[in-house]
């Protein structure tokens, strides 16, 4: 297993969660600590074993293909942090600002 | 303090039910128990005064127009993860803080049909990440039994809002104990069901392959009578399992005759002092005394529990928790550009130990790591799933510790993994997907606190396993040897 030191910055910006100095220093530190109590797994000799994703059978969930009831769309818009009429705003993604 | 509140649920259900008192007259008492102690115990995030009312008149409508309810008039605690239409609904988190639920969970939904009153909606430890309530970003709730201590987590509010008369059933959910560690901290029954008998649809997501909601209670009869209410398949989720219920409330034993009790060689309680270890295996005794034929079996993995937990359950939290992104609903903190305003509103919305979770389990997941982590702990949640059908070719259920301690006061935990270590007897239980309950079983420490039994049975033997902590219970009667210290 991995053992190196976390490079904490760069797991923030795939989660979308600004650090500051302080949080970076501290969850870096955090995260080291537990990684090393995690790593016992090591020890367990899986390569014959399948993984689990879920313990209880499941099987592939499908229904018809048919609209039934949904929420009121201006339920649902009503808690949106910025609306424009019937839509969701957000800032520009798409070309120069 | 109005008696009928102290009464169980079933006897409120039944009275309710033969209108020698009415669901408004119980509403009202548990409203004014909630007024009365509440600002001292937090236990609600939410007061619902008014829907509570609403509730309790037409429940008392359907009785009078000859329904039969099997939870006329009860007052019903909903930890905040869940939802209620219209009510807010926040995962006692910032970034929810202002929700309101657009529709109800079906868990919730249930036991509303099923006559139940909504009083309030519960504290919890944020997204339910946590084992104490103190990570809640909204309100600090308190131990009824000592002020000073946590009362469990994540479903905290919910137990102490049982333990101290705000509600008869509290309903919580449980990822890695959240329901049996703060049943065992209140002096209340915490029953976690099989992975997928309860409809998750309407709560609120942390780890989706072991989140499962199930009730806590003053006795196991309440459990089995919440638990008959709410289980059950429900087309809106698509891990609810598609299987016939058997009622759990209907076939309660007194005795354990032909039962055998493996207890787990590996849960060595010596390790947690001579008084906790001295106390655990009378219980056991307690167990032989009704009849249980107790045998040793073994979990070769018990130790590998928290590591394989704390990959799964961040690595699924870190992917469920990327909806809050400040779009649709929510918390919103603008940015200069779209990516900003993610990182920002994350970084507002979200507390400590949630970040520290999406954290972890985003390096869990990442290119490089996903085999050596994720993988590896999914393939150690295989041989938990094995060594317990092993274990249970020996014996119908497992006894076993539902915490390493009673109730512990705020910020004495303060590094991350000696709060993990928390959830050590109850996590295993979880990977495998088993039904598992806490129910009172004795006090220690000083001051003398609350300690819980932990009972787990193979998948689906839910009825057998309530119907065994009930023959337990009705012999031992623990938790009436203690009252709430409000």
């Amino acid at each position: 297993m991995a053992s190196e030191k976390i490079d904490v910055r760069y797991v923030a910006k795939l989660a979308r969660i600004a650090l500051s100095e302080d949080e970076a220093e501290r969850f870096g530190e955090q995260l080291g600590d537990l990684l090393e109590h995690v790593n016992v797994l090591s020890e367990l000799e899986t390569s014959a074993v399948p993984a689990t994703a879920q313990v209880v059978e499941s099987k592939n969930v499908e229904r018809a293909d048919e609209a039934g009831a949904c929420l009121d769309r201006e339920t649902v818009l009503s808690m949106a942090p910025q609306r424009q009429g019937a839509f969701f705003r957000v800032p520009r993604i798409i070309g120069e600002p | 303090m109005n008696d009928v509140i102290k009464r169980s649920a079933a006897e409120i259900a039944r009275g309710v039910s033969a209108k020698n008192v009415s669901a408004l007259e119980v509403t009202e008492a548990a409203l004014a128990r909630v007024d009365e102690v509440d600002d001292r115990l937090g236990c609600y995030l939410t007061r619902l005064h008014d829907l509570a009312r609403h509730y309790a008149r037409r429940v008392d409508e359907r009785v009078a127009a000859g329904e039969t309810l099997p939870l006329a008039g009860v007052p019903v605690a909903i930890k905040d993860n869940m939802c209620l239409l219209g009510t807010r609904t926040t995962a006692a988190s910032k970034i929810l803080e202002h929700w309101i639920a657009p529709y109800t969970a079906t868990a919730v939904q249930r036991v509303l049909d099923a006559g139940a009153v909504p009083i309030g909606k519960a504290n919890l430890d944020e997204f339910a990440m946590g084992s104490s309530c103190e990570n809640s970003a909204l309100g600090v709730t308190r131990n009824p039994f000592d002020l000073k201590r946590v009362p469990g987590g994540s479903s905290g509010g919910s137990a102490a809002a049982v333990a101290s008369f705000e509600a008869a059933i509290g309903l919580g959910s449980d990822t890695g104990g959240s329901i049996r560690e703060p049943g065992a901290f209140c002096n209340v029954v915490g029953f976690k069901p099989t992975y997928g008998r309860v409809s998750r649809y309407g709560l609120i997501a942390f780890a989706s392959s072991l989140d499962q909601i199930g009730p806590l209670t003053r006795t196991v009869e309440d459990a089995a009578l919440a638990y008959d209410a709410m289980a059950g398949h429900d087309p809106m989720d698509s891990t609810s399992i598609d299987r016939d219920v058997e009622p759990a409330a209907s076939g309660l034993r007194e005795d354990l005759k032909g039962v055998r009790v493996g207890i787990v060689k590996e849960f060595i309680t010596a390790k947690l002092g001579p008084e906790i270890d001295a106390l655990y295996k009378r219980a056991y005794e307690e167990l032989a005394g009704l009849g249980a034929e107790l045998v040793e079996v073994s979990l070769p993995t018990a130790d590998y529990g928290l590591a394989t937990y704390y990959l799964i359950a961040p690595a699924e939290c870190s992917s469920n928790l990327a909806r809050f992104d400040g779009v649709r609903y929510g918390l919103r903190v603008d940015g200069a550009d779209v990516g900003q305003m993610y990182e920002q509103t994350r970084a507002a919305g979200f507390g400590p130990e949630v970040k520290r979770r999406i954290l972890i389990g985003t390096y869990a997941l990442s290119s490089g790591y996903y085999d050596a982590y994720y993988v590896k702990a999914q393939k150690a949640r295989t041989m938990f799933a094995q060594d317990f059908r092993k274990a249970f070719e020996r014996c119908d259920l497992i006894a076993a510790p539902a915490a390493s301690s009673p109730a512990f006061e705020f910020d004495s935990k303060s590094d991350p993994y000696s709060m993990y270590m928390m959830d050590y007897y109850t996590i295993p239980m979880s990977l495998a997907g088993l039904p598992a309950l806490s129910v009172p079983c004795g006090y220690a420490g000083t001051p003398a606190l609350p300690m819980g039994l932990q009972l787990a049975a193979p998948l689906f033997e839910e009825a057998k396993l309530l119907s065994a902590a009930h023959a337990y219970e009705r012999a031992t009667a623990y938790a009436a040897k203690a009252a709430p210290a409000v």
